[in-house]
């Protein structure tokens, strides 16, 4: 009777696969390594997941996919206090911030967000909960599970060769220092300029994720493709007492930078002048 | 190893990316096209052409000059590139004058991010059509206190002069603070 086990017993390809077949209704609880993901099925199709870390709030997926600025995000979120996700895509819609389609999106991305990192997860209790609905008010998006389990499997191989390639999250980036560098074309995704803004030896790959949201895995696709690129390089951090990273996009008075001084502007002249 | 920044901003087509390319030490330059044999690349409507040049002083300090995206939907990230810069240059294309309300409210976006010394480059003086620094700071109502600097993107003397008259801004204002 009880789907119930151990990940290293029975996979997540191998358990959605299962509920594909079944056609079940209910919720799969995966508790790995202190993280926590919930995942909602009806009649074998995913409906709907949330992790103890990401909770899914519709507001902050709709600013992660550039749909609504933080300003708006802030303004929203005091003023929607105790409404339900339905009620609140219901307004945004009216008011003409996004379309029905795009909350639509940004709900399925962040459930198959949640769903594809549990491809990733080797060790971890489960169970099923047969016909167990998600909370009321959630914005529900069925998804076919075939392609699902097709693309986690890919990215479960492609999450190896990435934490092949790019094993310490903890090393720091700067831009490349080769001047024979011959790049052309680099084209970036707004994930890649929110990652570049912050490359400064200083920073370490863990906290540009964290300052960005991104998971593990994002940061090192996006990472690995621009050191591909020989846009930057790997480098030791430095300093142990990082300065604060500031989340982009939120308003506030940016302040030169305190370490320069009359003597790097007076350095940069003469290098320019000579140039 | 310290790394300073400076923004060049400014409409579509002003010059932006001819200005880091005559400037930049490392051809890290991209232009607006696109490019699709990078397969690995995400698609296309989602990726955005970068203008980014070095300049290397010595082993200690470098200065990147980062080029905005045209795209409008980008805008956003014109806020994340301004983090933390020393100063920005306007670039206007001083021949299209039909650009010069766009160029005025860039202008505006950014003073409102920093108040980091900046100065507006009037391009492309060479062109016969191109109007004067002096008419395009009153077509502008640009500050009295702020540099309108003629510019010839193509050209290393003309950009070198840019850069370096909004590093003199950048010890002005230095100045200014010491005496309040
Ligand atoms: N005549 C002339 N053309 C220029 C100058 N600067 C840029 N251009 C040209 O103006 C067009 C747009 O320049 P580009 O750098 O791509 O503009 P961006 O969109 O601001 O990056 C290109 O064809 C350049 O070659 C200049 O100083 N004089
Ligand atoms: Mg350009």
């Amino acid at each position: 009777m009880a789907l119930k086990g151990n990940l290293r017993d029975f996979n997540t390809t191998q358990l959605l696969n299962l509920i594909n077949l079944a056609r079940k209704t209910g919720a799969l609880t995966i508790q790995s390594q202190g993280a926590d993901a919930k995942v909602y099925f009806k009649e074998g199709k995913l409906v709907h997941a949330t992790t103890s870390s990401q909770d899914g709030d519709l507001t902050r997926m709709l600013v992660q996919a550039g749909k609504l600025s933080e300003e708006q995000f802030k303004t929203i979120r005091a003023r929607s206090g105790k409404i339900s996700e339905k009620e609140l895509a219901l307004y945004l819609i009216n008011a003409g911030l996004v379309t029905q389609s795009e909350v639509v999106q940004s709900v399925k991305d962040h459930v198959l967000n949640v769903v594809y990192r549990l491809f990733t997860w080797e060790d971890g209790v489960f169970y099923f909960e047969p016909n167990r609905l998600p909370p009321a008010g959630r914005i529900t998006v069925p998804i076919d599970l075939e392609n699902v389990i097709m693309e986690g499997s890919r990215r479960v191989k492609e999450w190896e060769r990435l934490q092949e390639e790019l094993p310490n999250l903890d090393m720091a980036l700067k831009f490349t220092d080769r001047p024979s560098a011959k790049l052309r074309n680099v084209n970036l995704t707004v994930e890649e300029w929110r990652v570049i803004s912050f490359i400064n030896p200083r920073n370490t790959i863990r906290q540009i994720a964290q300052s960005n949201n991104m998971s593990e895995f994002q940061i090192r696709k996006i990472v690995y493709g621009m050191l591909q690129a020989g846009l930057v390089e790997l480098v030791r951090p430095e300093g142990a007492e990082a300065r604060p990273l500031v989340p982009p996009g939120r308003k506030k008075p940016i302040e030169r930078p305190p370490a320069v001084k009359r003597s790097v502007i007076n350095r940069l002249i003469d290098r320019i002048r000579k140039l | 190893m310290q790394t300073v920044k400076m923004v060049i901003t400014g409409p579509f087509s002003s010059g932006k990316t001819q200005f880091i390319r005559t400037i930049s030490e490392i051809d890290v330059v991209s232009t607006d096209r696109r490019i699709t044999s990078e397969s690995e690349r995400v698609k296309e409507e989602t990726t955005v052409a970068m203008d980014f040049g070095r300049i290397t002083v010595d082993e200690d300090l470098v200065l990147y000059l980062f080029g905005t995206p045209g795209q409008k939907r980008f805008d956003f990230m014109w806020e994340i590139l301004s983090e933390g810069m020393l100063g920005f240059i306007v670039l206007i294309d001083s021949a299209r004058p039909e650009t010069f309300r766009e160029a005025r409210r860039i202008l505006e976006i950014f003073r409102g991010y920093a108040p980091t010394p900046y100065v507006v480059a009037a391009n492309k003086q060479d062109l016969a059509d191109a109007w004067e620094p002096e008419d395009l700071r009153i077509a502008l109502k640009i500050d009295p206190r702020v540099k309108v600097v003629p510019c010839v993107a193509r050209d290393r003397e003309s950009v070198k002069s840019v850069l370096l008259e909004l590093l003199f801004s950048i010890l002005e204002e230095m100045d200014a603070e010491e005496q309040t």
